[in-house]
């Protein structure tokens, strides 16, 4: 499984099988997107990190924020692969500590 | 009040600064971009078709700077020990996504340092900086890289470590940059407290 997944070329003489080709299940488990905590950022700065990018209310990122400092590590979204990999690339660009995995829960 | 950022009635912020503050962010700034490093396109000039297609690193950098500003994406901080699948993936990400992280915080840092440079010319002991809405979110991006780059030299790596730093004597050796990273922490404090919605 590769991060950029290009189009197989489909033969002409195979489109009537191109039904089968995208029925192939991608694994239809989530992945998410976890924010770590760290001593360097501040409070204030990751809530508004949270409400400037995902959208969330003020509640919601503060909710968060807290979860992040105090239990170390918080979801903050979820969704397909390519989503997560652009909000973890977000989220290193305002330097926040952020990976994603595939939620096996 | 100095070092301290308050609103702009038509949006953006201001902070009055003077030229030692000035001076001090600014070499932080550029010492902040020469640690980044040039932008893909400055070392194949004579192709700019080859910026485009140019492939980021894929092996993380040996700088813990560096390595804290662009992390791994695949890796478990709970288990340190990669397995050889999250390692490919955290390569192939930094080969897709490192170089453009490297330059928006190229331009942050280089936002500072032409806002500055205007502000300088303006001659006198000290000035008050004015930020457009735009300038602002620059400037809260390049303050918390700063903090990270200092954070990470300063090696805080829990919360004990910033109690600790609070306490250092006078004449430890840290003390001076101890001293620019609380002082910025209060910058960016109230930077985002200027635009929270």
């Amino acid at each position: 499984m590769g991060v950029v997944t290009s189009a197989a070329p489909i033969e002409i003489e195979r489109t009537e099988s191109a039904e089968e080709v995208s029925a192939v299940p991608e694994p239809d488990v989530p992945w998410v997107t976890i924010v770590h905590n760290d001593p360097v950022n501040l409070m204030s700065y990751v809530t508004y990190v949270f409400q400037s990018y995902f959208g969330y209310s003020k509640d919601k990122a503060t909710k968060l924020m807290l979860d992040v400092h105090h239990k170390g590590r918080a979801v903050v979204s979820s969704g397909s692969r390519e989503e997560m990999e652009r909000d973890v690339q977000a989220m290193h660009g305002y330097g926040l500590w952020a990976t994603l995995q595939q939620d096996r829960k | 009040m100095p070092g301290t950022f308050e609103p702009l009635p038509g949006g953006g912020a201001a902070v009055a600064l003077d030229d030692v503050e000035i001076s001090i962010i600014r070499s932080l700034a550029v010492q902040l971009l020469e640690l980044i490093g040039p932008g893909p396109g400055e070392d194949v000039p004579a192709d700019p078709l080859a910026e485009l297609f140019a492939e980021g690193p894929s092996e993380p950098p040996s700088d813990p700077v560096l390595r804290r500003l662009f992390p791994d994406a695949y890796s478990d901080p709970e288990q340190p020990a990669q397995d050889e699948e999250q390692q490919a993936h955290s390569a192939e990400f930094r080969r897709y996504t490192e170089n453009d992280l490297r330059a928006g915080k190229r331009e942050n840092a280089l936002a500072v340092i032409r806002s500055l440079d205007e502000l300088a010319s303006g001659g006198g002991g000290g000035a008050v900086l004015e930020l457009t809405p735009e300038q602002s979110q620059q400037w809260l991006g390049a303050l918390n890289d700063l903090r990270l780059a200092i954070g990470s030299r300063l090696e805080i790596v829990d919360e004990d470590d910033t109690d600790l730093l609070y306490r250092l004597p006078d004449e430890d050796p840290r003390k001076p940059m101890v001293m620019a990273y609380l002082w910025l922490g209060g910058l960016q404090e109230t930077l985002v407290s200027t635009l929270m919605p």
